[in-house]
């Protein structure tokens, strides 16, 4: 397993990306492996939908409220302001939503995560386990990513429709849109595919939260001092792969998706 | 079951080419001075660490190879006591000891129960089911890892350090538990320590690392009486020999310290205390007599201190009114 290490100069980063997709391959393969832990992903789902579900509310509002001006002023200089709506409720649903999904859950469950197995490995307590044959993987880290998953799902559509509210809200009080031609534009421009792709796109996020918490999580560098880098590193490379894939997805998305009316 | 195992981090080699065999429900001891490696072959026999070369073979699996499904499915025959006893800190002690049980076993909770509780008591831990590891002391912890590990009545039973953090009471009455388990179950142990105390009166065999090399393997009394510079120092705890306060010295220490005369102690004699045997109802260990049969074709081969010490050791025994298998 741990051959002569190579001292090429970036080869330590490749080897970190390495292991990680491994992670990520046996936390898919074992999620479909017997006993499952239904126990666990109860508990856990309960634990990241508590902590999220307030943070990502009180933030999707004022994104919404924010996507909604922008647009609103921008259109509005432009001449089209009959489809502020449509623009705006796409980049919420499309963009905004699963990104701050993804951002909360990372930020609030991904390390919290990350700090429990990261403790747990440092008390030894994974090589116990390990020890009496139940693999901690199947045991401790699927349960996490499949809860991480599904409330960023979930949350994802909580935020959508919180965001959307908000832009109407804003659009309609302050820059006097039209509430008719609001609703109008939104279904002119966006089609249910925007829709697909939006929790499509959490569930993907919400999988590379719960990888990368659980991963920087199951290899601490040692002491308690190595815990706590470890949840730092884990939430900003969860940003830094979060917006990556973001881009990934949005112009795979634009090619095969035609746009409404196009 | 050990073949040709090397283990290194890095360029820091841990200890290469280690080969022995642990023979079947025997109890033996591995010795070493602190920072040989002790804790790193015991992780590496039942698969935690990989090995660089090497293989461990248990029933047909090889720990070190093997895909990990193999390795998990042979681990169910491990009980591992870690250092600490690598409890899980958010179950209560009665969890911890029923997770075993509840992962890899039918039993009714009734049953779990029963069993757990009888662990508990055996290792002195009755009554305190529901505390948090976090609320009880050190060797609590230990012995409550401990009884965790024999919960499943496995056949290979591997302790880290039994005695480190227990005061030298609670050490008797644990080695004389691990006999007592022995004699029950017939289980292969392997105890690692530097407690002279349980190495002398425990194991049917000893083994000692040292300078990244298995020094020596065989049983009690050969250890025990060897004049190996390295064995007898670390026997008698004494300060002048191959090691030093840094794991080893070098050749020029080592010159001038035979050349200081000054230095000479007088060697202290080493008196070999006689075997532990189960306490009074237990069954008659089984290994006892498949020890005493391997040793006898071995004898006319062994030093002759290591010989008249065994004959004392088996005369001390018969003389305490035992059947005696064997010789």
């Amino acid at each position: 397993m741990a051959a002569p290490e190579a001292s090429v100069p970036g080869a330590g980063a490749f080897r970190q990306v390495g292991r990680l997709f491994a992670l990520a391959g046996t936390v898919l393969a074992m999620t479909f492996r017997r006993p499952f832990q239904v126990r666990e992903l109860i508990q856990q789902f309960w634990f990241i939908a508590s902590v999220a579900i307030l943070p990502t509310a009180l933030v999707s509002i004022p994104f919404g409220a924010v996507i909604a001006l922008q647009v609103g002023s921008l259109a509005k200089q432009l001449g089209a302001q009959s489809l502020t709506g449509g623009a705006s409720v796409l980049a919420v649903v499309q963009q905004a939503s699963p990104l701050i999904v993804a951002l909360l859950i990372s930020g609030a469950a991904g390390s919290a995560i990350c700090a429990d197995l990261g403790s747990r490995t440092i008390r030894e307590e994974m090589d116990a386990m390990e020890v009496m044959g139940v693999s901690p993987i199947q045991r401790l880290v699927v349960p996490r990513v499949l809860a991480c998953m599904a409330v960023a799902v979930l949350l994802n559509g909580l935020v959508s429709v919180v965001g959307v509210a908000g832009g109407y809200f804003f659009n309609v009080m302050m820059q006097d849109g039209t509430p008719g031609a609001y609703l109008a534009s939104f279904s002119a421009l966006a089609q249910l595919p925007d829709l697909y792709v939006s929790e499509l796109k959490a569930l993907i996020f919400g999988f590379i939260a719960g990888v990368v918490a659980a991963y920087r999580g199951l290899n601490p560098s040692p002491g308690p001092k190595g815990v706590g880098d470890a949840v730092n590193q884990s939430v900003v490379i969860t940003f830094l792969l979060l917006f990556f894939v973001n881009l990934v997805l949005t112009a795979i998305y634009l090619e095969v998706v035609p746009p409404k009316g196009a | 079951m050990v073949e040709g195992l090397t283990k290194a981090f890095g360029p820091q080699t841990i200890w290469r080419d280690v080969t022995l065999t642990l023979p079947a429900g025997e109890v033996s001891v591995m010795l070493g001075p602190s920072g040989t490696g002790k804790t790193v072959f015991l992780k590496s026999l039942i698969g935690l660490l990989k090995p660089e070369t090497g293989r461990v073979m248990i029933d047909g699996v090889d720990m070190v190879n093997d895909p990990d499904r193999k390795v998990y499915e042979a681990r169910k025959l491990f009980g591992l006591m870690f250092q600490d006893g690598a409890l899980f800190g958010s179950l209560s002690l009665f969890d911890n000891i029923a997770f075993p049980l509840r992962e890899h076993t039918r039993k009714k909770e009734k049953e779990i129960r029963r069993i757990v509780l009888e662990r508990m008591e055996m290792v002195g831990l009755g009554g305190q089911e529901h505390k948090l590891p976090g609320q009880i002391s050190g060797g609590m912890r230990k012995r409550a890892g401990l009884a965790r590990a024999l919960v499943l009545d496995p056949k290979i039973i591997l302790c880290d350090e039994p005695d480190s953090g227990l005061d030298p009471v609670r050490t008797a009455y644990l080695s004389q538990l691990l006999i007592d388990v022995n004699a029950r179950i017939d289980a292969t142990m392997l105890i690692v320590t530097h407690n002279i105390e349980i190495a002398a009166t425990v194991p049917d065999n000893i083994g000692m690392l040292f300078r990244r090399d298995l020094v020596a393997f065989g049983p009690r009394e050969v250890l025990l009486t060897s004049e190996e510079p390295v064995v007898a120092q670390f026997l008698h705890g004494n300060r002048h020999g191959p090691i030093g306060m840094s794991e080893e010295k070098d050749a020029a220490t080592l010159a001038a310290e035979a050349a200081d005369v000054r230095n000479r102690v007088p060697k202290r004699g080493f008196e070999i205390p006689p075997q532990l045997r189960p306490t009074e109802g237990m069954p008659p260990r089984a290994a006892e007599r498949r020890h005493a049969e391997r040793v006898d074709g071995m004898l006319p081969k062994l030093p002759y201190a290591a010989q008249q010490a065994i004959w004392a050791n088996r005369n001390h025994h018969d003389g305490g009114g035992r059947v005696h298998g064997g010789s």
